[in-house]
């Protein structure tokens, strides 16, 4: 077991493209499950395949255990990796692929043979599938060989690259459960990266979030969802997405949909040491409290999205006319076309940088 | 799968437009390949003949079919078969033996001037034979080599091994790059990345490959012929000597050309799955 290091870790792909991963510095302590969350060529890959041996580095380190293996080729790095394709040997049967590293090790044939068991037990794979080739299996089971290959190695790091990418949505909630639970038993420090932010939130311990090669936070879960420090982690965590609206700034806040929100001193002195005269408020969907006519926020009701549980209301604000999403509760949503009015507790309102797209906060 | 009952829709003009147009293409694909075998038919046909029912105009169909001309072409074949056997497995082997590794070089490892290495590889195959074979002549004779089995083998080797690099090599590019990542992570060397990763995933592409340097080099005739007398003259020269200097040779020459062309048709009908799978590999995820 071992904690992980990036050190200005550096990645460029050409030499005058902007670097794939920029400068990265991350901390992953020995038995953390680290989640590397962002959108598409935001470097999360690139930054796992750094780790992993596959990617040279440009610049800075990477540490696995207080040993730098910046130059150590992949194999010799204990690490083991989970593919989005899985990437099965398509020849060989399930047992074969999951022993094939031990068998590349010299493990004896006993051994190799009690470990695949071992981990055949602990991902509930049938022994009778592992004389199977993979391409008899189902995705699911599939990606269990795929866990269980990286298992047998007993790696000092686990990394997985978008390993649920592929399967249906009802067993990717199912796997995704029994990995972070696996995880948590084995204690196994572990690289995970996906660009679904709910794999990221119920997954990780910490979540480092990245965008455009550049680490953008990295904190927990709940810090990310309560305390994001730019306009983009707000964006990005959370499901629906934050609202963000510009607004000019005022006396006591700032003038959104026909009130005045108001702002904690801090922000304000903060704004107004900036020289803003505007700045762009997030409002997260499930903080707009619907209120009958006596709220401060006033709208119409332009589409309704049923979820069950409850209902997705996108609603057109009054002056500015921009459409922003709340969440109601799910039995009695307002139809669509009527005027409706919203509460919204003034901690729950996020003050942002126009131009930065930094937090401003005390 | 149940069955569901479909009501049969009137043929419309549409309809029938296609059905009459798949009608044609039926024909004209019948005309191609009958036209393509008939040779062949008339071949084997002919073979059966005795001599004198051979060569008569128009062709007999009705004649009494003899195995006189089968006897005497397989009196005669031995050595030109064992030739002909040793010169195409042995050079089909050195071929694979040594365009794997190089197409490795050329696609999933590349060297620093893959391209030109590629480029030369199929630039060999620009000089018509024709015009190296007085110098490939004067080297045997001068290695000692002339009329012997290993020229054969080596020049084979060397007609066949670009083409070889240049199919093993796109089937090497197929492969997923994950896969080899893996293989890369799982501790395996280079050796063990080729023969145990990538060779069972090419291995239909490797068995087409074989089979189109075995049908080139059992046919080869041009080599064969300048550079060979008695001791590696293969199968095309035992066809080209059942032409006698004097009286009818057809029947005997169509036994020997069946017989010739039997253990190559009997390989492809053999690696015709693979083969299909080979050659419409890079078509196909």
């Amino acid at each position: 077991m071992a904690q992980v290091k990036f050190v200005s870790a550096t990645r460029m792909y050409a030499k005058n493209a902007l670097p794939a991963v920029d400068a990265l510095d991350l901390d992953i302590k020995d038995g953390e499950f680290m989640v590397l969350v962002g959108p598409s060529g935001s470097g999360k890959t690139t930054a796992l395949r750094m780790l992993a041996g596959l990617e040279p580095l440009d610049g800075g380190r990477v540490e696995i255990g207080d040993r730098d293996v910046t130059f150590v080729r992949p194999k010799d790095r204990d690490i083991a990796m989970v593919f989005q394709n899985y990437a099965l040997y398509p020849q060989k049967t399930v047992a074969e692929n999951m022993g094939f590293a031990l068998k590349m090790q010299r493990v004896p044939k006993d051994e190799r043979a009690r470990r695949v068991r071992e981990a055949a037990r602990l991902l509930d794979l049938d022994d009778k599938l592992l004389n199977r080739k993979p391409k008899q299996l189902s995705g699911g089971q599939r990606q269990r060989v795929a866990m269980g290959r990286a298992l047998v190695r007993e790696p000092q790091v686990f990394l997985m690259d978008e390993p649920l990418s592929n399967l249906d949505a009802k067993l990717r909630v199912q796997t995704r459960s029994q990995i972070a639970e696996l995880q948590r038993r084995l204690g196994i420090t572990t690289v995970y990266v996906t660009h679904d932010q709910v794999e990221a939130m119920t997954m990780g311990h910490r979540v480092a979030v990245l965008a455009d090669g550049q680490l953008q936070q990295v904190d927990t879960p709940r810090q990310l969802y309560d305390k994001p420090v730019n306009q983009f982690v707000a964006g990005f965590i959370g499901s629906p997405a934050m609202n963000l609206q510009n607004a000019p700034l005022t006396d006591g806040g700032a003038r959104l949909a026909g009130t005045i929100l108001p702002l904690p001193a801090p922000v304000r002195s903060a704004a107004g040491q900036a020289g803003l005269r505007e700045l762009v408020l997030g409002i997260r969907p499930e903080h707009l409290h619907l209120a009958d006519g006596a709220g401060e926020l006033r709208g119409e009701v332009m589409l309704v999205e049923e979820l069950g549980a409850d209902a997705l209301l996108h609603v057109r604000l009054a002056e500015s006319g921009n459409q922003v999403v709340a969440r109601t509760e799910g039995r009695t949503p307002p139809a669509p076309g009527q005027d409706v009015t919203f509460n919204v507790r003034p901690d729950d309102v996020f003050a942002f940088h126009p131009q930065t797209g930094a937090r401003l906060a005390g | 799968m149940t069955a569901v009952p479909v009501r049969a829709r009137e043929p419309g003009p549409q309809k029938f437009r296609e059905m009459s147009g798949k009608v044609g293409w039926g024909i004209v694909a019948w005309v191609v390949g009958i036209a393509f075998f008939l040779p062949v038919a008339w071949m084997v046909i002919t073979a059966f003949k005795p001599e004198s029912a051979a060569e008569t105009w128009p062709p007999k169909f009705v004649f009494s079919p003899t195995l006189a001309q089968f006897r005497l072409v397989f009196s005669g074949m031995g050595p030109f078969l064992t030739h002909s056997l040793i010169a195409t497995t042995v050079s089909t082997l050195l071929v694979l033996l040594l365009g794997v590794p190089a197409a490795y070089a050329l696609s999933v490892n590349p060297i620093k001037h893959w391209r030109d290495g590629l480029f030369f590889f199929i630039s060999t195959k620009m000089l018509p034979i024709v015009a190296a074979i007085g110098p490939l002549y004067v080297i045997a004779v001068h290695i000692h080599l002339l009329d012997s089995i290993w020229l054969l083998i080596i020049l084979y080797t060397a007609m066949n091994l670009p083409l070889a690099i240049w199919m093993i090599r796109s089937f090497m590019l197929e492969v997923p790059s994950e896969l080899l990542e893996a293989a890369r992570l799982d501790g395996a060397g280079r050796i063990r990345e080729i023969t145990g990763v990538i060779m069972p995933v090419i291995s239909p592409g490797l068995v087409s490959t074989s089979l189109i340097c075995v049908i080139f080099a059992w046919n080869e005739l041009f080599l064969a012929l300048n550079l060979t007398v008695t001791n590696a003259a293969t199968m095309p020269m035992f066809l080209i000597s059942s032409v006698p200097q004097e009286g009818l040779y057809i029947a005997h020459l169509s036994a020997a050309a069946t017989v010739a062309s039997v253990p190559v048709i009997l390989v492809g009908w053999i690696a015709q799955r693979s083969l299909v799978r080979g050659l419409s590999m890079g078509a196909i995820k």
